[in-house]
């Protein structure tokens, strides 16, 4: 009996989902571990009184985004484009308020 | 069992029409997948970035007030501390020292920092590094102590107390914890003088009532309360991840014009085919459910293999392809494991939205050449 042609196509589904189950399979398996590292984060939060990820480090501002100072992001000259890259990837912190020339948070985004 | 057979022969037959053109088919599939890897690549990273943020910075302080002059944060006296703690529902004032240190060998910011607890308090002449920070300077045995010069002729030597794993490098990759005297010394901050307070609220429903109480008593101060660190984190990652979705955005775009090119412009040879196929007896019915299969196919397996390679990229290889971007110019960037967080509904919508277009592209088409007579089709 020849191949049919469909067959390869329908092998190659069933590996992808093979894999796809391989995949829900490690998210399940390691969420134990997973949920333990993450708690020892928040613990280590609470020991040290962090306050923000340690995502990007190149400005004070970006650093610690949450604690920044409401002049920090775009403080160069108005309207500039940020200083640093990561600038560009992160949007000012919620309660920046409105500016001096009246910009609130939302015409920031 | 023959509605069974009858569809095993219509696969058969639309991947073996596939199969002639097999480069054009490889194609597609190929770009369908990377659209698709590129977003879902993009929404797994956001989703774990935020399940991280979330769980964990739950446990930062209740409310930091800081002292703001010139429009800067500047250091905050021990006297606001009293002040702080007579208000009602308080339970605790505590002093922050913290700031910022440029390494000049190589250049990378580091955050030293006071731990809040005792079991974090490294002992005087003693640091607890965070993971990135040997890493950089390339110690290469136990026992290396850590010089920081913090001006040219100056070398102040620290000994590793320990350093903080790994796990946790995402929250603590650029840490430097000292002890308070050193750090007083270190960075020349007077007693009395604190970075900013951390206090904490018996009740998280009061906070709002003591941060107006503490308004009055301290007008001068800036209040960022839990919620506010939540929100920015909220905000920062939507933000990311629209960056990311606009990049992507403008692939979807082009994939698009390429699918409708491809699926709607239906070209003469595939309008012979239908036409054919109609002469020899097949049924619109059959023609639209070959062409369903063909459009399931096509979007199903780009779909599948492209959602597979992003979850492997993300939380199996790290999201190497997003790394530089995140990074930036910052010397340092944590070397860290994402938990793996799947959004049903960020998942779902990234399907409905590559994959039906796609179908009713291929489908509208056909079902407008095959509703047509076959004799006027293959004309």
């Amino acid at each position: 009996m020849s191949l049919r042609p469909a067959t390869p196509v329908l092998a190659a589904f069933g590996a992808l989902l093979a894999l796809a189950g391989g995949e829900a399979a490690h998210a399940v398996l390691t969420a134990p571990r997973e949920a333990a590292r993450l708690q020892a984060e928040a613990r280590l939060v609470r020991d040290l009184g962090l306050t923000d990820l340690a995502l990007f480090t190149e400005a004070r501002y970006t650093r610690h985004p949450s604690l920044a100072d409401l002049a920090t992001a775009f403080q160069d000259n108005p309207l500039s484009f940020d200083h640093f890259p990561s600038g560009s990837l992160i949007a000012p912190p919620e309660h920046f308020g409105p500016t001096a020339l009246s910009f609130s948070a939302g015409d920031l985004r | 069992m023959t509605a069974l057979n009858r569809h095993r022969a219509l696969l058969d037959f639309t991947v073996a029409a596939l199969a002639r053109r097999r480069v054009k088919t490889l194609a597609l599939v190929a770009v369908f997948a990377a659209v698709v890897f590129l977003l879902a690549s993009a929404m797994f990273f956001a989703a774990s970035l935020r399940r991280e943020a979330e769980a964990t910075l739950a446990g930062a302080p209740d409310l930091i007030v800081q002292s703001l002059s010139l429009g800067r944060q500047t250091m905050i006296g021990a006297e606001a501390v009293p002040q702080l703690a007579a208000i009602r529902g308080v339970t605790g004032v505590e002093g922050r020292l913290w700031g910022y240190f440029y390494d000049r060998i190589n250049g990378a910011n580091y955050t030293v920092m006071v731990p809040d607890t005792a079991a974090m308090m490294p002992p005087p002449g003693q640091v607890i590094l965070g993971e990135a920070v040997p890493r950089l300077r390339d110690f290469k045995w136990q026992g290396t102590p850590l010089f920081l010069s913090r001006r040219e002729g100056d070398l102040v030597r620290f000994d590793i107390a320990r350093t903080l794993g790994t796990e946790t490098a995402l929250l603590s990759a650029d840490l430097i914890l000292m002890n308070e005297a050193d750090f007083r010394s270190f960075f020349n901050v007077p007693a009395g003088q604190f970075t900013d307070l951390a206090v904490s609220v018996r009740n998280p429903r009061e906070l709002s009532t003591v941060v107006a109480k503490a308004t009055i008593r301290l007008p001068e101060a800036r209040f960022v309360t839990r919620a506010d660190i939540a929100r920015t984190y909220q905000k920062l990652f939507d933000w990311r991840e629209g960056v990311m979705v606009a990049l992507a955005f403008v692939a979807l775009l082009a994939f698009a014009i390429f699918a409708a090119d491809k699926a709607s412009g239906l070209s003469a040879e595939e309008a012979r085919e239908i036409g054919i196929l109609k002469a020899i007896g097949w049924d619109t019915r059959d023609v639209i459910a070959m062409k369903l299969w063909e459009g399931g196919l096509i979007s199903g397996g780009a779909f599948l293999l492209g959602t597979v390679l992003a979850y492997a990229h993300v939380f199996w290889a790290g999201a190497p392809l997003f790394a530089p971007l995140l990074k930036g110019w910052a010397v340092i960037y944590p070397e860290f494991r994402l938990t793996p967080a799947i959004d049903a509904l960020q998942l779902g919508t990234l399907f409905l939205l590559t994959t039906l277009p796609y179908a009713a592209a291929t489908v509208v088409p056909v079902w407008r050449s095959a509703a047509a007579d076959p004799d006027a089709v293959m004309r």
